[in-house]
């Protein structure tokens, strides 16, 4: 067997929708304006939109994670203007639903130990990216990651992997919401935020921003923000890591990006053709 | 895709630890269930214990990672000296371009399970020793894993439930098919936990005996634990004959149901025709189909329906088994744990029979095995379907 030659490879897409939910952030919209410096940043607590085309049973069941999830994936997919039936999603995230696992585990340690079918259900990870295909009626793959605080850096990497070898758009949505106390004092998550991306293998009229990413050393320090407020954020919640690289977009500023992703990599990420 | 080999694979679940063990059961449709002792579960079901989990002593260096989801990865890594052969594949390409893809639907939510009673009284603290990055986050096993194995490339946790160690295999092709990787450890491990037992109990698909998968009286999963892994890489230019190859995935959603499958199988078929698809087949190219099965009335009936559907109207009837009567349902570590049991009937020449299964429907579409088969196979799929209507379908075979 012999060595491949050790040439780092470049992903690159272009992002034709974005979608953001997040303290005094509650679209890309007023996000774009907040993070342009068009708008001074007034952070206040997430308002999490309710997800669009479920049907009510099946709303009633979703809980804030899945609600926030699914709405800012749904901003990236109209912004995109594309059908998300055919559309393959990678849902990316450091915890499942922080208050169905806290219910479930007060009922495990209760005498009873009666767990809720639907809570049971909704406390796995992916799901996410099941209410989504049920909101969308998606059948084309879909996946649910975690890397922890590397979370947004990971998925943003499987979802430029699938738009390079397959050549077909993909929806990446990352996101976290809160643990309620005990669990939040050992994962101390300050607020809900939502990051998604449409990413296509092709120039479209209405694309943002070309993306070529590539892996670097933990030499490489990950970029921060000059607004102390945003730079909180960034670095109090795993899908915030994004915030460096929605800056630029907002900007419409050609650069280069260093997301925080694993213990021995960052994520290099140059924006180009803005427009 | 281009086929990749499965330079070394390695399996751990009730019904052994290590291959050789794993073997030795499946050629003598030993089942590993028994009625359930675990923990201070009081249910009235069978599970697929590993036993020796709570004996295994993390190193000095890594108590943080200390609970029983990471205590079942240590012992499936240290079987069959997988841990060796992956210090060569970071040798042959270098630990940076080696990635880390692994299933879990669970984790080790055992210990936080555990914690929440013991909550100090006062103020409803967890216990300070509780660790959540390195017991109860999903990433905690890829972190534990990345640390003993000593590599440092891509890594990352698929939780899609019970497909969850079946898509690690996806995840980690394209990722060598772009470049980033020139080889990956994949695999699953899922431990026994209150939240699954107890979980899957309210959602009334527990039997209370050893599960039996397609029989026309099953009535429920047994609930197993397992860690299983494989080292996928680039395929040389000239092969053993035995070698074991990864040729398709495929990776579907139903769009139907958050805990039932769709009647008609409608996603498990879109995964299984993108599998073959994926790796240049035909139906009939495949000899054996390592069923889901998870014993369910519903998922049976659909999966049935699905592989009917796909391998309909050929010449001789595709055989078909589901191997869950041996080892139980081990969740988001059944899709690794199934295509190492398919690359033993690769390699060995069988094809494993259901075990506990007694009479199946007439009519199914495809023959399915309750006895073991001894012949030459060359090619498997390998179905893997969870909650959320997340599906994904393994293509394996042998180079011959």
């Amino acid at each position: 067997m012999s060595h491949a030659p050790a040439q780092a490879p470049r992903l690159t897409a272009y992002i034709q929708g974005i979608g953001l939910i997040g303290p005094g952030l509650p679209d890309w919209q007023s996000g774009c304006r907040a993070l342009a410096g068009d708008e001074a940043y007034a952070p206040r607590p997430t308002d999490i939109p309710a997800p669009q085309g479920l049907p009510p049973a099946e709303r009633r069941r979703t809980g804030a994670t899945v609600q926030l999830a699914v709405g800012a994936a749904q901003q990236a997919v109209a912004a995109a203007a594309i059908d998300p039936q055919g559309l393959p999603a990678v849902f990316s995230s450091s915890g499942a639903d922080g208050l169905i696992c806290h219910e479930i585990c007060e009922s495990l340690a209760s005498a009873d130990r009666q767990v809720s079918p639907t809570r049971f259900h909704n406390s796995v990870h992916n799901a996410a990216a099941g209410y989504w295909s049920l909101a969308t009626g998606a059948t084309a793959a879909s996946t649910a990651l975690c890397a922890y605080d590397g979370s947004f850096a990971a998925g943003l990497l499987e979802a430029l992997v699938l738009v390079t070898v397959d050549h077909i758009p993909v929806l990446l949505s990352a996101y976290e919401t809160v643990y309620p106390a005990p669990l939040h004092a050992k994962r101390p998550l300050p607020d809900a935020f939502a990051v998604a991306l449409v990413l296509t293998p092709a120039p479209a009229p209405n694309v943002r921003a070309k993306i070529t990413a590539s892996l670097r050393s933990a030499a490489a320090a990950p970029d921060r923000l000059p607004e102390p407020q945003l730079e909180a954020l960034r670095a109090a919640m795993p899908a915030a890591r994004s915030l460096p690289l929605l800056r630029l977009l907002a900007r419409r500023q050609p650069g280069e990006v260093v997301l925080d992703y694993l213990g021995e990599h960052r994520l290099a990420v140059q924006v180009r053709e803005c427009r | 895709m281009t086929p990749l080999v499965l330079s070394h694979f390695t399996a751990t679940s009730c019904i052994g630890r290590g291959l050789p063990a794993t073997l030795e059961s499946l050629r003598a449709q030993r089942s590993g269930l028994a009625p359930c002792t675990f923990e201070t579960v009081t249910l009235d079901t069978h599970i697929g214990e590993v036993p020796g989990v709570d004996e295994v002593r993390l190193s000095a260096t890594m108590q943080r990672f200390d609970c029983r989801n990471n205590r079942l990865a240590q012992l499936g890594l240290a079987a069959d000296g997988f841990i060796e052969e992956v210090a060569k594949c970071a040798g042959r390409w270098g630990p940076r371009r080696v990635g880390l893809f692994l299933g879990t639907s669970t984790s080790g939510i055992l210990e936080t399970e555990i914690a929440y009673r013991h909550r100090k009284p006062e103020t409803g603290a967890l216990p300070a020793s509780f660790d959540y990055a390195g017991t109860h986050n999903s990433y905690s096993l890829a972190a534990f894993a990345q640390e003993l194995l000593g590599l440092t490339g891509p890594s990352a946790v698929v939780s899609c439930a019970c497909s969850s160690s079946a898509k690690v295999f996806g995840s980690a092709q394209r990722m060598i098919a772009a470049g980033l990787i020139d080889a990956a450890v994949v695999g699953g491990v899922d431990s026994l936990c209150l939240t699954t037992l107890y979980g899957f109990h309210s959602l009334q698909l527990v039997s209370r005996h050893p599960c039996k998968p397609f029989d026309i009286a099953r009535d429920g999963i047994s609930i197993g634990e397992a860690a299983a892994f494989a080292i996928i890489e680039r395929a040389p230019a000239s092969l053993d004959s035995d070698a074991i190859l990864l040729f398709g995935v495929g990776e579907s959603s139903d769009a139907y149901h958050m805990s039932s499958p769709h009647p008609e199988g409608r996603g498990a078929r879109a995964a299984m025709l993108q599998a073959l698809d994926s790796a240049g087949l035909a139906r009939d190219d495949i000899d054996y189909v390592n069923l889901h099965g998870t014993g369910t009335p519903s998922n049976d009936r659909a999966e049935g329906k699905a592989v009917a559907a796909v391998f309909a109207d050929l010449a001789s009837a595709v055989e078909a088994s589901s191997t869950k009567g041996a080892t139980g349902h081990t969740l988001g570590a059944a899709g690794a744990l199934e295509a190492v049991i398919c690359a033993l009937a690769l390699r060995h020449g069988f094809l494993p029979g259901s075990v506990h299964t007694r009479e199946v429907e007439d009519a199914l579409g495809f023959e399915y095995l309750c006895a073991n088969r001894r012949r030459s196979i060359a090619r498997v799929l390998s179905n893997s379907f969870g909650f959320g209507g997340s599906n994904c379908a393994l293509v394996l075979g042998r180079a011959q």
